[in-house]
Order: C-alpha cells, then structure tokens, then sequence
C-alpha cells in the first residue's frame, strides 16, 4: 500500500483513542480512508456514492470541538464509517441497490444515520448491496457487483457485500449493514470480517428501506468485536420512531466485549447445533469451526451438543415469508411519489407496472411473484400460514437450546466465497448459503459471525447465537475467541488479506 | 386459484399463472421473463412446500418475533415533511400536488 497505511490498518477504537487525544485529526483520518477508496474501489466496487466533502466537512466539525476542549459526542467521534445504501440519508442519494430508487435524495435521515451523524461518527459514503437486500453475493445489485477483497474473482457476499469488503479492503474501519436472513454475518464470513445480527427491536427500522419488516435488522460491522461493540451502543437502543423498537435498556455490550477479551469463559455453556453442519457444508469450513469449539473448550468452556430438529424447514419458511412481505412493502414502489416513473401507457395501472418492470431486477421480480402466489386464497393456508407455524416451532426449538447452552454456535455459512457468477442463475443455490443464519431471523434472537480461518486461502466465519436481548453474553464469547484465536495464529485473521491486483502493496 | 389446486396435489406453477401473478403484482414482465420464472418458481415452490411436512395443526402462528401490541404516543404536534420536501422526489408535480396519470382506462 502506498501512502501512510497505519491509518487505514488501525481499529476504530485506536482511531478513536489518537483522535481524543489530538495525536491525530479527524479530517486526516478520514483523508487517508478517502485517498483508499480512490486508489482501490475502482477495483473491488464498496461503495455506490462517495461522499467526499460531507466527510470531510463533518470530520472538521469534529476537530474543532475537539480542539475546543469539548468532549467527544461519543466513543466514535471522527472515526469514519461506511453505510449500507438501505439506509436513508438527507445529503446522500440512497437507492437499496436499485435502478427504480436511482438518483433518489430522501428528504429525512433514518434514525440509524441520525445517531451515527450525533455520535460524531464520519458517514464516507453509501455502500453496495444486493437489490432491496434481496441476495447473498451483492450480484443482484443493479450497479454492479462487489469483488471479495481476498479475491476478486469472488463475491463478497450480500446482501451487504460492500459493507463487508469496505472492511476487508480497509476502505472504513467501520460499517452498517442490515439482516434479513443473513445479510450482515454471512458477508462478515466471507470477508473475514465480525458482524453483529442485533436482537429484532435492537436497532431502529425508521428509513431502512423495507425488505421483509418482521425479520429486518440493521447491525455494526467492523474488524473487531470491540469495534462492533462500539458501534452497537451507538446505534442501538429504543426509537420511538419504529413501533417494533424494545424499549428496555441496551445491553452492555461494550463491557461485555472488554471482558471477553480477558479470555476466561470458565462455566460458560457451548451448544453446538447438530442441525447446523454435515452435509452440505464445505469440509474446510466445517474443519475451522471444529478448531474453534476446540479454542473456546481450552477457554474453560463446556461444549455441548443440542438439537433443533425445525431448524431444517427454516429455509423452506423463510422462503414464504420473506416473499409474502417483500411483495407487500414493494407496493408502494408505484412511479406517483418519488423514483422512477416510465411514461408507458395511459393509466396510472399502466405506468406502475411498466416502471416496476424496468426499474426492478429479476431476484425482486421472482421474489414479488412468489409472494403474492403464497399470499393468494387458496394457497395462503398450505405456504404463509403454515410457515407462521413452523417459525413458531424453530423459536421454540431455541427456547429449549438456551434452556442447556448459554450460547449456540455454528458455521456461519456452509461455503467459502464462491466465484463470481457461478450461483446467480440458480435462486435456490444462492439461497442454500443463508441456510444456517436464517433460524435466528425466524425467532428474532441475536447472533454474529467471528472470524474463525482460512479454507483454501479463503475466510470462514464461526457463528455465535445468543437468546433475545442476550447481547452481552454473545459478545463476551466472540471477543474472547477473537483474542484466543488471534494469539494462536500470531494476529488476526484480517492482517492475512493479500494485497489488491494493481494496488501497491 | 382454488384450494383444490393446492401444494397437496404437488403440481407446480404453470406459465400462465407466473403471467397472472405478474399482473396482480403490476409487474410488465416479458415472455422471456415468463419462461425463465416459471421454471425457476417452480423449483422454489418446490422446495418451499417442505413447510408442509411438519405436523402443526395446534401450533399458533408467529407473525412477530417480538409480541406485538398498539404502541401510542402523546397526541402532540410535531413537525413533518413541508410540502416542498414532500415532493422533492415525485417524477412528476403541479401546483404543490403530485401529478399522476389518468386512474382509470379508457374502457372505464
């Protein structure tokens, strides 16, 4: 890498640490991260917008308080971040990956961008990701995939693959991104990256674009489990603004992070989740996630296995709910109020439907179809009603799993990052690679992905699942696996990165 | 569509119903569109009906992972978008309201 590349290689919280104690300023911090989009993103395609001067200016602001003798708005104040482009932003167009939103200036800030603008944090920019959140490799994006910066060839995962490989490419130390069946932690897998999957109500929903609203979650992305922990507490807590937000105090997850790092989880119950491995997932990830249980026993750890006999019609209901929502909230993507609108025909029934069908891509098309098939009379029994059930039954199954394990783990994703158009024909592969993140969603609970190794020089993510509102306990586990693991491989797994094709090293 | 058309019967989506929920959804989609998506529904809907293999007739549905009940706030004035912000994004406006095309067809 050229230029000074200590800034972009360092943790938000050290950023934040030199930034509080003016060793370094927040405009040269974010400097250095916008020099980095500039040289790399032509290659690896994160970001959608670049928002330079807002950066720029509000890293400014920080310094000046800062210089003033005021204390920071926050434990993040200056360090800069990138926002998945799902999130509404007044001074940035937002387009949830979509033609039919291109161009749009929302004219509100979703609570989420609100807080981070409060907390003094740098929004660099908006980032790429599958079409209304609907993918796992960011190659449903109407502008253009994103390139997995351990190798381009290969997605990033998604639906936030450019919140992911931002990280991954040290473009921002820190992310948003958004959970709907896997979209924050299966990315953070495949990136060798930590995602945080918060509590459903955790994190406010007010201007995140809807993709299904029962299973939504945006959450922090960063490097570190610290840093998400950061990021979490800033984000986090009740929004009287989004009706399903919990109104109870956030967990303590910064704490809880600092704890963990010490590393003694002595009494602390591991399940592993039989229906969450074997077939279907790759050897190599399976062998890593093997090491891990292996690290968190040496920990003090008691590994236990647990069944979740439903887990296996999770991605069969998630399949009908998901759809039957999505083809609900996109209604309202109609050409009269704001976005596109093409002129064909004479009714206003005629316009909407020539709009949506230029303005939305074949994944949101195929998923708006199947939803209004499993919504129709008729049907509406046998598919929605019946997977309402069986999601009662998975969030029962772990009831009964936290009843002997105080966390529950797993391989994040069955593979490692797959080659760039290798599953985008073929809906019902791609959607195999949720697989063992989606039951979280279905019961509301919370969970991340912890960077756990490498198959085939490829990054795997060990999953760590935790009950509603049992952040704390997820994020001691995470971060004491991290340090663990960290001090076993002589660093952490992100310094392992090769450089980008064209950019000097 | 009728329930006797149903999973149980374990047929599929034809090519005419993709059409039909195409026009339902107010999606212009295109015969190539239609041949693509009826097979590759078909293989969803396939897939999907596993839902039905699990004996859950006493089991209530979830809808919500978190209880849901009517959340009410004070009746108080708070400020919302101005109209100008309000039509900032419409494609089309006029004398402060959107413009849009004619509701109804010519038939109607």
């Amino acid at each position: 890498m050229s230029g000074d590349d200590s800034l972009i290689r360092m943790t938000a919280a050290e950023l934040a640490a030199k930034i509080h104690s003016r060793e370094l300023s927040a405009v040269e911090v974010t400097r250095a991260h916008l020099d980095r989009i500039a040289e790399v993103d032509g290659v690896v395609h994160a970001f959608l917008h670049v928002a330079e001067e807002a950066a720029l200016a509000s890293a400014a602001l920080v310094d000046a308080s800062l210089d003033a003798g005021t204390a920071p708005a926050s434990p993040l104040a200056g360090v800069p971040l990138a926002l998945k482009d799902v999130f509404t932003t007044i001074d940035m167009p937002t387009t949830a990956g979509s033609k039919i939103l291109e161009g749009w200036r929302p004219p509100y800030d979703a609570t989420v961008s609100s807080r981070l603008r409060a907390a003094g944090i740098t929004i660099l920019g908006k980032t790429n990701m599958d079409e209304f959140a609907m993918g796992s490799s960011t190659e449903h994006s109407a502008y253009g995939v994103t390139h997995n910066p351990w190798d381009i060839d290969r997605i990033p995962g998604g639906s936030g693959g450019g919140s992911a490989a931002a990280l991954a490419a040290f473009e921002a130390p820190l992310s948003i991104g958004t959970d709907t069946g896997g979209s924050i932690r299966q990315p953070a897998a495949m990136t060798g990256t930590v995602g945080v999957k918060p509590t459903y109500g955790g994190v406010s929903r007010y201007g995140l674009i809807a993709c299904a609203s029962s299973l939504d979650q945006g959450g922090p992305c960063a490097r570190t489990v610290l840093d998400a922990a950061l990021l979490h507490e800033v984000i986090g807590g009740y929004d009287p603004l989004d009706s399903t937000s919990i109104d109870t105090p956030l967990p303590a997850v910064v704490e809880a992070a600092r704890t963990g790092a010490s590393g003694d989880l002595s009494g602390l119950r591991v399940g592993v989740v039989r229906e969450l491995g074997g077939e279907g997932y790759q050897p190599g990830v399976q062998a890593v996630c093997d090491a891990a249980l292996r690290q968190l026993e040496k920990l003090g750890a008691e590994v236990v296995e647990v069944s979740c006999p439903h887990f296996v019609y999770g991605l069969a209901a998630y399949y009908l709910i998901l759809p039957s929502e999505v083809s609900s909230n996109l209604a309202r993507f109609d050409a009269m109020r704001y976005g596109l609108r093409v002129p064909n025909g004479a009714s206003a029934e005629e316009v909407m439907a020539a709009t949506r069908e230029a303005g939305f891509g074949p994944e949101v098309k195929r998923r708006i179809i199947l939803g209004t098939y499993a919504l129709s009379s008729g049907y509406y029994d046998a598919y929605y009603g019946q997977a309402q059930k069986v999601r009662t039954l998975i969030a029962r199954d772990f009831a009964k799993a936290f009843e002997i394990a105080d966390v529950l783990v797993s391989p994040t994703a069955p593979t490692t990052a797959f080659p760039i158009g290798e599953k985008v024909d073929d809906p019902l592969a791609m959607y195999l690679n949720d697989i063992a993140s989606i039951p979280t969603n279905l019961a509301g609970t919370t969970a991340m992905s912890v960077p756990a190794g490498l198959a085939d020089g490829l990054p795997v993510g060990l999953q760590i699942m935790a009950p509603a509102l049992g952040e704390a306990v997820m994020y001691r586990v995470g971060a004491a696996y991290e340090a663990a693991r960290n001090a076993e491989d002589g660093g952490p797994l992100i310094a392992r990165v090769p450089s980008l094709p064209g950019v000097p090293a | 569509m009728s329930a006797q058309d149903g999973p149980a019967e374990g047929r599929g989506i034809s090519r005419d119903e993709v059409a039909h929920l195409a026009r339902l959804a107010r999606l212009a989609v295109t015969d190539a569109e239609l041949d693509l998506f009826a097979g590759q529904l078909d293989v969803i809907l396939g897939s999907v009906a596993r839902v039905g293999e699990v004996a859950a007739d006493d089991i209530p549905p979830t809808s919500h992972a978190v209880p849901l009940q009517n959340v009410f706030r004070p009746d108080e004035l708070r400020p919302g978008l101005t109209q100008e912000q309000a039509l900032a994004g419409a494609p089309a406006a006029e004398d402060g309201r959107f413009r849009v095309p004619q509701i109804l067809g010519e038939e109607a």
